[in-house]
């Protein structure tokens, strides 16, 4: 054996004994959360600040207070560009290591509902995914808080009943509904051909294919024909842009155009300019970097340059959902720890865990959030609590809150989530009966 | 096959635009009897309901063929794209989405990096050139002779590399197309006319002048220049034009870095529309129709081509896509390529495949 040889394996050996230390202590306190992201493809401009958001938020706990209780997370992302196809890889790489899924776009999460239900491994869809996942009876591994793509239209038509002057001016008006031809876009559609019959205003759908995202001229002239009052986009990626554009050039007056939040990003209004000022989205958290929350995030990652963000981004309205989505994963795990007494969780303690989220305004509070959010709760037959969501309205270089925070209809909404998560689970056939038994105090 | 054609009466209907002249006339026919009979119903709807809104609100009529007509320059600018590159290589060059992409973000990342726009433009331009000489190559000499398919899958690989060279060089974030910085007019121009407005967009005059002088000048070069000559050569046979000393390695060059100034202008004028990030990517897709309808050989058929689907689609989208719910435009191109193919297989101004046994 020669000096150099010697020296090697006995680095190797070092190696391997510092493995054999370190590895068993490091698998016990830590938790493994893999996120999907999309930092690629064509919808990454929505995908980079929401990932760095959710990425931040986690970095922070760990750094701030050594992770959830003592017990650090292991942050990973799946990158799937936004394609369902490379989501489903994704899952089946992490469904054996990650406590909760977290698909980051609706199609991904339909694909997801039918196979987490048999692997036991919790869904965490934040305003996204199928609206009717809100049963939990039917859907106890899928969880859609703070509230759903119904919940919104409905916020909507509320919204525009406030500018109207009230519900009973609905009557004979006309609301123009902007979505992309995909599951996410058509998701509204149901609830509102049921509020605009029962309120007696015309809806009138504008849908606009993937291919076509960016060549939206023939839709604004029929919107331009049609004249409706409103306009409700239920767009994403360079789709957003492009309607803010499209809306400004055909004199369209830019605050009756709302976004879905998944609308509200601030490269979104801004490729409008000055003109876009106006523009409004619905919204449930809030944007900037006054809040507690964000200065520690400043304070203890972005400062330590262990972020990928640049400073100025922090605070931006899509980054801060991120954040939202990211506390939704803490607090979840901070449940289950408490329901199960146990440390380091399994995906069967997240469901319980997210079964039983309650962060009320004394909680928002104490993690730095008050005024943030609204606060949200979570039971074992109501997967999403359907809670409030704002205006946001954008003033020409940020968001800001317009107006108070809007319950939605739940007593129009609950029903037909009820009656399509019993249609869904009639259509799947043998679709697993919950097995899950609830908390005593959910 | 050669007894009927020996018959003389099929002789007659054999000619395309008998046969279709025919068709168009029983549809008239049709139609026309069919709403006779029925006001209120689908026939009326479809046959008779959108040409009495053209005729009620003519001032959207004209709003819709200038929006048809806007967006058919800017497919055949795209279209010219590929056509350039079919021309001299026969290779459908499923890059050319990238390379919109890749020349649009280049700007806008020089421009931010504090290089004036114009230079920028100049240096993007560079970037293109280079682009082009190193897919030459690397990629396309040492598959010289290579079967059509190879090339094809080659021009794969080449998307691939500049979506991941692109990401990581500019990252995902969505850029704004720097209009303004090129001198590119804002507003519109609001005409009274017919009872209403039409509404120009300065922007989209801009791109209907520039796309028109492009295709002009490449299709004067093509024509007249000893380049073009050599290009057109090349076309009809790698093997026959070397022998006779054209260096298909130059043409090569030339014909990929005009293509990336094609894309360069594509990129402005559907970045200005939108933003600039890979979502721009999708755009080149709208190039497939407008090739299968023009042929992917034709030049005039790219500028005809665009034309057709864009005022095409936009006259079938406004007046009858509500009928089935609107969103319609996307295989509506598709559609009307296919209408054309049933009489013309090769395309409108496609080279016709005629093969002696």
């Amino acid at each position: 054996m020669t000096k150099s040889s010697i020296i090697r394996s006995a680095a190797l050996g070092a190696l391997l004994a510092a493995g054999a230390v370190a590895g068993p202590a490091s698998a016990q306190d830590t938790i493994y959360f893999s996120n999907n992201a999309y930092r690629t493809g064509p919808f990454s401009g929505s995908g980079i600040p929401i990932g760095d958001g959710m990425r931040d938020y986690i970095t922070m706990i760990n750094e701030r207070d050594g992770g959830v209780n003592g017990v650090k997370i292991i942050y990973e992302e799946c990158e799937t560009g936004y394609d369902t196809k490379k989501s489903i890889e994704c899952y089946e790489q992490v469904k054996s290591k990650t406590i909760v899924y977290s698909p980051w776009s609706t199609g991904a999460t339909l694909a997801a509902i039918p196979r987490a239900h048999v692997d036991k491994l919790p869904i965490l869809s934040m305003a996204y995914g199928l609206s009717a996942s809100a049963d939990g009876t039917n859907f106890p591994w899928v969880f859609i808080p703070p509230l759903t793509y119904w919940d919104g239209a409905s916020v909507m038509v509320k919204h525009m009943a406030a500018e109207l002057g009230g519900l009973d001016k609905l009557k004979g008006k006309k609301l123009g509904l902007i979505h992309l031809d995909a599951p996410f876009g058509k998701e509204p559609i149901p609830v509102l051909e049921s509020l605009a019959k029962k309120y007696g205003f015309e809806l009138k759908l504008y849908p606009v294919a993937a291919a076509d995202m960016q060549n939206q001229g023939s839709l604004w002239l029929s919107i331009r024909r049609d004249r409706p009052d409103f306009l409700y986009n239920q767009g994403w990626g360079a789709m957003n842009p492009t309607a803010v554009k499209e809306a400004i050039k055909n004199n369209f007056p830019i605050g009756k155009l709302v976004g879905v939040w998944w609308a509200g990003g601030d490269d979104d209004a801004r490729a409008g300019g000055a003109e876009a000022k106006g523009y409004k989205s619905l919204n449930f958290n809030a944007a900037g970097q006054n809040f507690p929350v964000i200065q520690d995030i400043l304070k203890h990652v972005v400062e330590k340059g262990k972020s990928t963000t640049p400073k100025e981004k922090v605070g931006e309205n899509l980054y801060n959902r991120g954040v939202y989505n990211s506390m939704l994963v803490v607090e979840a795990i901070r449940t289950a720890q408490k329901l199960t007494g146990k440390k380091v969780i399994t995906p069967e303690d997240m469901r319980r865990g997210l079964e039983n989220l309650n962060v009320d305004e004394a909680r928002l509070k104490e993690i730095g959030m008050a005024g943030f959010a609204s606060p949200v709760k979570v039971s074992c037959t109501d997967h999403s609590g359907h809670h409030k969501a704002y205006v946001a309205e954008w003033d020409g270089t940020k968001w800001t809150q317009k107006g108070d925070w809007i319950e939605p209809m739940k007593d129009e909404v609950r029903p037909l989530i009820e009656a399509n998560a019993k249609d869904y689970v009639e259509k799947a056939g043998n679709w697993p009966k919950r097995t899950e038994s609830c908390e005593k105090s959910s | 096959m050669s007894d009927v054609a020996a018959q003389p009466a099929p002789n007659l209907l054999a000619k395309g635009w008998v046969k279709s002249g025919l068709i168009v006339a029983a549809l008239v026919v049709a139609a026309i009897v069919g709403a006779r009979l029925d006001p209120s119903g689908t026939i009326h709807a479809i046959f008779v309901d959108p040409f009495n809104q053209m005729a009620q609100a003519p001032d959207l009529l004209v709003q819709t063929i200038w929006e048809g007509l806007v967006s058919g320059v800017l497919y055949a600018l795209i279209a010219l794209g590929f056509v350039l590159i079919f021309k001299a290589s026969g290779v459908f060059n499923f890059a050319q989405g990238i390379m919109v992409v890749f020349a649009a973000l280049t700007l806008v990342g020089l421009y931010e990096k504090g290089v004036p726009a114009f230079i920028a433009v100049i240096l993007t331009l560079g970037v293109m050139f280079v682009l082009a000489a190193t897919i030459e190559r690397v990629v396309l000499r040492p598959l010289v002779n290579q079967p059509d398919i190879i090339l094809f899958m080659a021009t794969f690989g080449i998307t691939y590399f500049l979506i991941g060279f692109g990401e990581s060089v500019f990252g995902g974030n969505p850029k704004q197309m720097i209009t303004e910085q090129l001198f590119l007019p804002k507003g519109a121009i609001d005409l009274k006319m017919l009872g209403g407005i039409v509404s120009l967009q300065k922007i989209d005059i801009a791109a209907a002048i520039i796309a028109s002088l492009m295709i002009a000048v490449l299709g004067l070069f093509f024509q007249y220049t000893r380049i073009g000559r050599a290009l057109r050569a090349v076309a009809d046979s790698h093997k026959a034009a070397l022998s006779v000393g054209i260096s298909l390695n130059q043409i090569w060059v030339i014909v990929w870095f005009t293509a990336g100034i094609v894309a360069l202008i594509t990129g402005i004028m559907w970045g200005a529309r939108s933003d600039v990030s890979f979502a721009l990517e999708i755009v080149a897709l709208k190039a497939l129709p407008v090739l299968i309808l023009g042929g992917f050989t034709s030049i005039p058929g790219a500028i005809v081509g665009g034309l057709i689907i864009g005022i095409g689609e936009k006259l079938g989208e406004f007046y009858w896509g509500p009928l089935i719910g609107g969103g319609i435009e996307s295989w509506l191109a598709y559609f009307i390529a296919l209408g054309f193919l049933l009489f013309r297989p090769q395309g409108l101004f496609g080279d016709k495949i005629i093969e002696r046994i």
